[in-house]
């Protein structure tokens, strides 16, 4: 049918731009914790869009039931990296950089009117 | 359009490869390299399946991608975490590897191409193989057929091998206790999540174990997808619960009681006057016969690499290893 | 429009790795490898699809949950048996 075709053309295109935002995000963004943001949400988003696309494809058999399974699966365990990762980060003593935030502070300061 | 696309995912992987491998050799933090050769197995699974062999991609990613990684962390406890650097290039060692590597090429030279129909291997055997199958087994994963009825011999020197791989870690190091006030911390979220996911990859283990004549499966994967699912255990809740449910004690027996499954699946074709592992003698009908030989074989195997598998685990992860 | 979503999942595939190779501390590159094992299922799953492999399911369910069995044993060796000199 046309509409289910084009809903998982759709499908597919919105979580290939996901990814690759994703994947921009993680190279380009300055500190650890603003790369776990960027990889997560990306991911939570576009890996069941796809997926969701590819069921549509598919049609409805035991595939696309195995299909739904992956998603429930990775909707549960991808947050639940995240989280681990980063308390991991945050107890193993890697520190946010606080010091050009604590400049940026000073400089508003500065430049208040008195 | 779908040769593009092939051509670019096989280029693009083995670029990964390549890439992969380079950055493994030159870290110096054996985590790090740990990690890459774990990508490497995925990595490797895929072009796998890109060659339509489902079963070696599962089992590659099944032992390579998991079992492996998580026993050289294992090791890696036993010893340091970082790597000695040498500084010293050797000319010698480089010419070496350079003159095996192109006597491998010189020799593969004379190889015919990758799927070709004319090549001796789709000539000679498989065609006999795939007919084989239709008729005498009749399930439609030829591979199981040939592992586990064609070539059953083979398969049982495999099982073997694997038990004498758990037993040559029992010799050397031995299950040990476990390690006195070592758990966890507890992080609530992975307690909870993690519950559920053990139970899923139980089923999905013993999914794989049964499914095996139809789809890609059998008992090798089962075995370590189901030793996963203790591995994960062990690593949320602590190794002192996970021995409390699995003790050490019985592991080795059960491994064994995997190979007598085997071997006596083999025998039991003797007393109704067959050739040893003939599974056609074990039922009235030939067919229905090699099903139930396939089914208790592949149980076997499926029992057998599940033991060793958490065997090996227990050996690295303990302590106090009494000789 | 799969043949874009396949071109997409290899340029973020080849992205992650630039970052698992460079990032500055060990926890960027848990986090690139995590993420290079997800995308690596997405891939499966879509090229699979679109290509024609057989029995591609099965497997992509257990890389998920090998990947994360791997992803949470890294970190838990880590955090237990830091080497010196590594935050």
């Amino acid at each position: 049918m046309i509409i289910i075709s084009l809903l998982s053309d759709f499908c597919l295109l919105i979580g290939g731009i996901f990814t690759l935002t994703g994947a921009v995000g993680l190279l380009r963004l300055p500190n650890f914790y603003t790369r776990l943001h960027a990889a997560s949400v990306t991911e939570s988003l576009a890996a069941p869009l796809l997926i969701i696309g590819i069921i549509l494809d598919t049609g409805f058999t035991l595939d696309s039931a195995k299909l739904i399974i992956i998603i429930i699966i990775m909707v549960v365990s991808s947050p639940t990296i995240t989280h681990a990762l980063c308390r991991a980060a945050a107890h193993g003593g890697y520190a946010p950089d606080m010091q050009k935030k604590k400049q940026r502070q000073a400089d508003n300061r500065a430049k208040e009117p008195k | 359009m779908i040769e593009n696309l092939h051509l670019l995912i096989n280029v693009f992987l083995l670029a990964f490869l390549v890439l992969i491998v380079f950055a493994a050799i030159n870290t110096n933090n054996l985590f790090v390299a740990t990690m890459l050769f774990g990508i490497f197995s995925f990595v490797t699974a895929l072009l796998f399946l890109d060659l339509d062999a489902v079963d070696v991609a599962f089992t590659e990613a099944a032992v390579g991608a998991g079992f492996t990684t998580v026993l050289m962390l294992s090791a890696l406890r036993l010893t340091g975490a970082f790597e000695n650097v040498k500084h010293r290039q050797s000319v010698l060692g480089l010419f070496i590897v350079v003159l095996t590597g192109a006597a491998l090429i010189y020799g593969t030279a004379d190889f015919p191409r990758m799927g070709d129909p004319n090549s001796a291997v789709h000539l000679n055997l498989a065609p006999e193989f795939i007919q084989l199958t239709q008729e005498k087994i009749d399930i439609p994963n030829v591979v199981t057929a040939v592992l586990a009825s064609f070539r059953g011999y083979d398969t049982f020197g495999e099982t073997v091998v694997v038990f004498s791989a758990g037993v040559a870690v029992l010799l050397l190091l031995g299950m040990g206790q476990v390690e006195p006030k070592k758990e966890p911390e507890q992080n609530v979220v992975l307690r909870i999540v993690v519950k559920p996911i053990i139970a899923l990859i139980l089923i999905f283990g013993l999914y794989v174990q049964f499914h095996g004549d139809f789809g890609a499966g059998g008992g090798f994967q089962a075995g370590v997808i189901f030793a996963s699912a203790f591995i994960l255990y062990s690593l949320v809740f602590g190794e002192s619960y996970t021995r409390k449910v699995i003790p050490a004690a019985i592991l080795p027996r059960l491994a064994a009681l995997g190979v007598l499954i085997y071997g006596v699946t083999g025998l039991a074709s003797l007393l109704f006057d067959k050739p040893f592992l003939d599974y056609n003698a074990l039922s009235s009908n030939p067919v229905s016969g090699q099903h139930t030989g396939i089914l208790l074989v592949e149980a076997g195997v499926g029992l057998a690499v599940f033991a060793t598998v958490l065997l090996i685990f227990y050996s690295f992860s303990g302590v106090n290893h009494n000789e | 429009m799969i043949a874009a979503a396949i071109v997409a999942l290899l340029i973020t595939l080849a992205l992650t790795l630039t970052r698992a190779f460079l990032g500055p501390s060990i926890y960027d590159q848990i986090l690139a490898v995590n993420s290079f094992g997800t995308k690596t299922v997405l891939l499966i799953v879509v090229a699979g699809h679109a290509l024609g492999w057989f029995g591609y399911v099965d497997i992509a369910l257990m890389y998920t949950l090998v990947n994360f069995i791997g992803t949470l044993a890294v970190m838990r060796f880590f955090e237990q048996h830091k080497p010196q000199g590594e935050q």
